[in-house]
């Protein structure tokens, strides 16, 4: 297809590379330099979209950013994403995007039928209508959705890579038009390190789409000066394609980059986006202004657009948006679209102005013979399918107006004046202000860090914006503490005086005009909804939006915002600052999933830990899984059996001969000093200070609040060093708490802590012939039983490595914890293993190990957690009653010493089913919850030793009523189990095996 | 992501940092009766503005500092060893 609205001169696009691109199947061609909405318009496509609750048939508006209806779905596959601006998207060969909001097609419709029955659906509509009953509301919501239709979100998985980046600069400048590009090389002289950025892919700003002439200069020229100037400091980074979205506490700001999104896709290892996060000294913002549309009759349609963005498409990109125009303005900077739009040779028609006054001097420059229509409002855009012609009526007062004009045209301009782009300056918790001059919010205070220059301002003339970033710039290099040497140069003329902007923030209506007068296009809010809502009693300005959804979506109100405002204020009968705005929150434009992400998704999300083992047991038919963030082996499967196969002959083989765990996850610290032995005395309820050296002793720590906080073993390796160890997922939380005594409350102690959990490797060898395998895989050391009773330690040799011997039991056998360095774990697992196949040696996983503790009555994380005390769990005797330690005082209040507290038990199943895990317990099994439960199971399994469903429980005064029979239910599986309370001791109460 | 000079490392994310708490309880004496305690570990003003925080530098030194900022506008004005100067490196 030929791109019939493209003039033959003129522009900004390469016109040797021709590209070729889709949009809902049918094939079209661009230029290199186009966006899709540009491309779209020069084929002469007009409908591009429909509207979001009524389905109305839409076209593009703007040009950029503040687009709120030509909203596409760019790409297919892994790549498709939904919401895209097409004023956005730079093209590119072989594009495809397909129109939103429509089904079957754009051009039926079958949603748009809710036009017809719209006045069913105010606002507020859903709201009202979906309440009853209750229930059903997960019926309509699906339906609701796919009537509202934002676009599908690709079902594959992202194929592009992220990245995020950390910089630091003394001046970010954000926006690239005169301000910005003034404020950077005035900084960028002084040395000082600055980021420039701007959200388009080159820099100029406005400049790019308006024909500026600055005497007998275009504007232009001093663009590519000044951007030269910049190009040759090295202290400058200049980013285009790289949008500011939020400012953060400390001068954060984050910018996302597009470093892919105009490419088909991007090049071999290069990132599709990238989050930066910029800490600046000083910020200059320079972000501009966008157009505000006007509200009148069926100011929706195809074919009305922001004068601005028609001004930019002709001088961009040569695009001709319509043939026959009107301009409809209550300001002077529409008058530059209509010499934009002869310089192509399309006619307008008129421009209508609201205003009384004449435009000013370069205004009257603009409009040459065109004819103006001065105190006349566009009261409605006629035509089915897009504007064919409107009508215009003379202003008598913001109430009334006269008469009746038709004017046929195919495309209405419109400029109800300037919103300074505040959003940042609103995130750094900046007052706004709103300016009456230009109708709108300005900056209204000076926030430290951060200098504001340009049409943010409220100053629209060129080269005033130009001399406000100078001003910025040099302010900002200064407070960086930098010296002021060449400012950025500003042509030495003066600014023609305009016409003020005279607000009109809704033109009255025809009798029986009967047309919908949209504030935001986006969202479907009309001036009607928002009168709807007002008497409703929704005045706030958040409750307004909320209820309206005024504001909301992609572009978030950016031409629509200020004048909902001023109808409420009007409605209210106050002024527009005495109502306020709704807040501004970052994103300041929608960021990818993706760009949020960058590399920490996955296993990226957080860290997979692998014990020095890992390998060794991945060869040997461990069954891995993840505990925690730890990788343990669970079981080590052999031909012909089932996991629970496994377990039981893994843990009945410790029983009876012996066996070989990893238990390098435990929690290792190194404890040294002349007051170590102090310092343990503080921290655990147990005594330390008359534990020799070369043994070791089982510990229990209780956090400030009396409740237990940890346990483990501790040794005192020599007189003055102690290595202690805590339960592996407490590894981080002790150190911590360890240092925060040693460094805060105690500093007056020496002692010094050293984490070394990752530097030893630490396996349990547990059995009856554990002594058998020790003593031949071991050198340098005797360890009898005479030399190496239990609870004692010692060190040696195996296999050449230093390894630290602790005769301690999790298991309840006989048996030796080996710690070696890590380095050497899998020659010292292997020396054993090796030495032990005399004896049947076997390794065993973590379900075993857990069988053994049960059977012992061992506690783990499952009974300590977080709400047990001492007491609890049976160690009343072992808290210290002359000396202070951590907690004490707290785990003697009344509620936790009284009786009636859960107490640690064991059960045995009565009918021989499993007891489940997390089961309440209660007293008689066909209680309906809700129920009172006197406990709950915290962990189960099967005994293989006593041939019994067995389990840990904490009950009620559990430790009085050992015999009684209760029940163990489940509320996730129903399922009820009669248990037995019984002591929680199951194997060998008197702990012989372990001594032997 | 907030900076917090460590008075060892120098300005670091926050994210290097486990943050604890409020900073300007005393730890009472072991005389002291379970009200006090109880107050101790429990009681909290959560003031709006300034305050004194307890933060770690989990990921850097691992020291525990003592952070003085503005709850409400995020300023963070200085940050300190627990008790004494840091030590002078041995």
């Amino acid at each position: 297809m030929k791109q019939s609205y493209r003039s033959p001169h003129g522009g900004q696009i390469d016109r040797s590379k021709l590209l070729k691109f889709k949009f809902d199947g049918k094939s079209f061609t661009g230029y290199l330099g186009d966006t899709l909405a540009s491309a779209l318009l020069a084929n002469g496509v007009r409908l591009v979209g429909r509207s979001f609750k009524y389905h109305r048939r839409r076209g593009i508006f703007g040009m950029g950013i503040e687009e709120p209806s030509a909203l596409v779905q760019l790409r297919t596959g892994a790549r498709s994403e939904p919401n895209i601006r097409a004023t956005e998207i730079e093209l590119f060969d072989g594009l495809e995007a397909e129109s939103q909001h429509c089904w079957p097609s754009l051009k039926i419709d079958i949603g748009s039928s809710s036009n017809l029955v719209s006045p069913l659906l105010p606002a507020g509509f859903y709201y009202k209508t979906f309440m009853w009953p209750k229930k059903r509301w997960m019926t309509y919501e699906h339906w609701i959705r796919k009537a509202a239709g934002l676009g599908k979100s690709a079902t594959e998985r992202d194929v592009d890579r992220y990245s995020k980046k950390y910089e630091f600069c003394d001046v970010l400048v954000i926006g690239g038009g005169p301000a910005g590009l003034a404020a950077a090389l005035t900084a960028g002289n002084s040395g000082a390190k600055v980021i420039l950025v701007d959200e388009s892919f080159k820099f100029g700003g406005q400049l790019k789409f308006d024909n500026v002439q600055l005497g007998d200069k275009a504007a232009l020229s001093w663009v590519s000066e000044v951007q030269q100037g910049i190009k040759e400091l090295p202290n400058v980074t200049s980013l285009v394609r790289t949008t500011a979205i939020g400012w953060y506490d400390q001068n954060m700001v984050v910018a996302l980059e597009r470093l892919s999104d105009h490419l088909p896709q991007p090049d071999n290892y290069v990132d599709r986006q990238r989050l930066w996060y910029i800490r600046a000294k000083q910020i200059v913002l320079a972000s501009g202004a966008i157009e505000r549309s006007m509200v009148f009759g069926n100011n929706d349609k195809p074919g009305v657009m922001l004068a601005s963005a028609v001004r930019g498409y002709a001088n961009q990109f040569a695009v001709q948006s319509g043939k026959r125009t009107v301009v409809f303005t209550n300001n002077d900077s529409a008058y530059a679209t209509v010499s934009a739009l002869n310089s192509m040779g399309v006619s307008v028609e008129a421009v209508v102005d609201c205003r009384q006054q004449s435009p000013g001097s370069e205004a009257r420059q603009h409009l040459g013979n065109t004819r103006l229509m001065q105190g006349y409002v566009v009261v409605r855009a006629k035509g089915k399918r897009k504007v064919r012609s409107v009508e215009v009526s003379r202003l008598i007062n913001h109430e009334t107006i006269m008469g009746a004009e038709r004017i046929p045209c195919d495309l209405l301009c419109v400029s109800g004046g300037w919103n300074p782009t505040v959003h940042l300056f609103s995130h750094a918790q900046g007052r706004l202000e709103f300016d009456d001059t230009i109708g709108s919010f300005v900056p209204g205070q000076k926030l430290p860090g951060i200098q504001v220059a340009g049409s943010i301002s409220g100053e629209f003339a060129t080269i005033e914006c130009m001399r406000q970033g100078v001003v910025a710039g040099r302010d900002a290099l200064l407070e960086a503490g930098y010296s002021e040497r060449e400012n950025a140069p500003v042509p030495e003329l003066t600014v023609a005086k305009t016409t003020p902007m005279q607000a009109i923030w809704k033109v009255p209506e025809l009798p029986k005009q009967k047309t919908k007068n949209f504030v935001d296009i986006q969202n479907d809010v009309t001036i009607a909804d928002i009168e709807l809502a007002f008497q409703e009693g929704f005045i706030s300005v958040e409750h307004l939006k909320r209820y309206t959804t005024l504001g909301m979506g992609t572009d978030q109100g950016r031409t629509s915002n200020v004048i909902g405002l001023a109808n409420l204020a009007n409605l209210r009968n106050e002024n527009i600052p005495s109502v306020g705005h709704t807040t501004f929150r970052p994103p300041f434009t929608p960021v990818s999933m993706g760009a949020i992400a960058a590399d920490e998704h996955g296993k990226q999300m957080g860290p997979l830990r692998r014990t020095p083992l890992h390998h060794w047991h991945e060869k040997n038919n461990a069954n891995m899984q993840n505990s925690g963030v730890w990788q343990r082996p669970y079981y080590y499967i052999r031909t012909g059996e089932q996991a629970v196969d496994s377990i039981n002959r893994e843990a009945r083989h410790v029983r009876s001969k012996v066996g070989l765990v990893d238990v390098s996850t435990l929690g290792k610290i190194e404890v040294q000093g002349r007051d170590a032995a102090e310092f343990l005395e503080r921290v655990y309820i147990n005594r330390w200070k008359s534990l020799p050296a070369g043994r070791c002793r089982y510990g229990l720590m209780l956090r400030e609040d009396g409740f237990v906080f940890d346990d483990g073993t501790t040794t005192r390796v020599s007189e003055n060093e102690y290595y202690m160890t805590t339960t592996t997922g407490n590894a981080g939380p002790v150190m911590e708490h360890l240092e925060f005594y040693a460094q805060t409350v105690w500093p007056d102690l020496h002692v010094h802590l050293t984490s070394v959990s990752d530097q030893w490797a630490g396996m349990a060898l547990a059995g009856p012939l554990s002594r058998d395998v020790l003593s031949t895989a071991i050198q340098g050391v005797d360890v009898s039983n005479e030399n190496l009773p239990y609870m004692g330690y010692t060190e040696g040799w195996i296999e050449g490595v230093d390894s630290r011997i602790f005769r301690v039991s999790f298991s309840g056998e006989l048996g030796y914890e080996i710690h070696v360095p890590s380095e050497y774990a899998e020659t010292v697992w292997e020396s054993l293993l090796d030495a032990g196949k005399k004896w049947d040696i076997m390794p065993y996983g973590l379900e075993a190990m857990t069988t053994l503790r049960i059977e012992k009555g061992h506690v783990v994380a499952s009974e300590l957690d977080g709400r047990t005390t001492a007491a609890d769990l049976g160690f009343e005797r072992m808290m210290k009653k002359d000396v202070e330690f951590i907690g004490k005082k707290l785990s003697q209040r009344p509620a936790l010493t009284e009786k009636g507290r859960l107490r640690l038990i064991g059960l045995v199943s009565k009918d021989n089913c499993s007891i489940p895990r997390g089961a309440q317990i209660v007293e008689r099994s066909n209680i309906a919850p809700p129920a009172d439960t006197i406990g709950h199971v915290t962990s189960a399994c099967f005994s293989p030793h006593i041939n019994k469903e067995i389990a840990l429980g904490l009950v009620k005064d559990g430790d009085q009523q050992f015999g009684r029979v209760v029940h163990a239910t489940s509320l996730l599986t129903g399922r009820s189990v009669p248990v037995e309370i019984v002591h929680h001791i199951f194997f060998d109460p008197a702990g012989e095996r372990a001594r032997a | 992501m907030l900076l917090i000079r460590c008075p060892w490392c120098g300005e670091r994310p926050q994210i290097e940092f486990t943050f604890k708490g409020d900073a300007s309880v005393e730890r009472p004496s072991e005389s002291a009766s379970q009200e006090e305690w109880y107050d101790y570990v429990y009681t909290r003003t959560n003031p709006r503005g300034e305050y004194t925080e307890w933060w770690h530098h989990t990921a850097g030194c691992r020291h525990w500092i003592k952070v003085h900022r503005n709850t409400l506008t995020h300023e963070v004005y200085s940050s300190e060893p627990p008790v004494h100067k840091p030590r002078e490196q041995e």
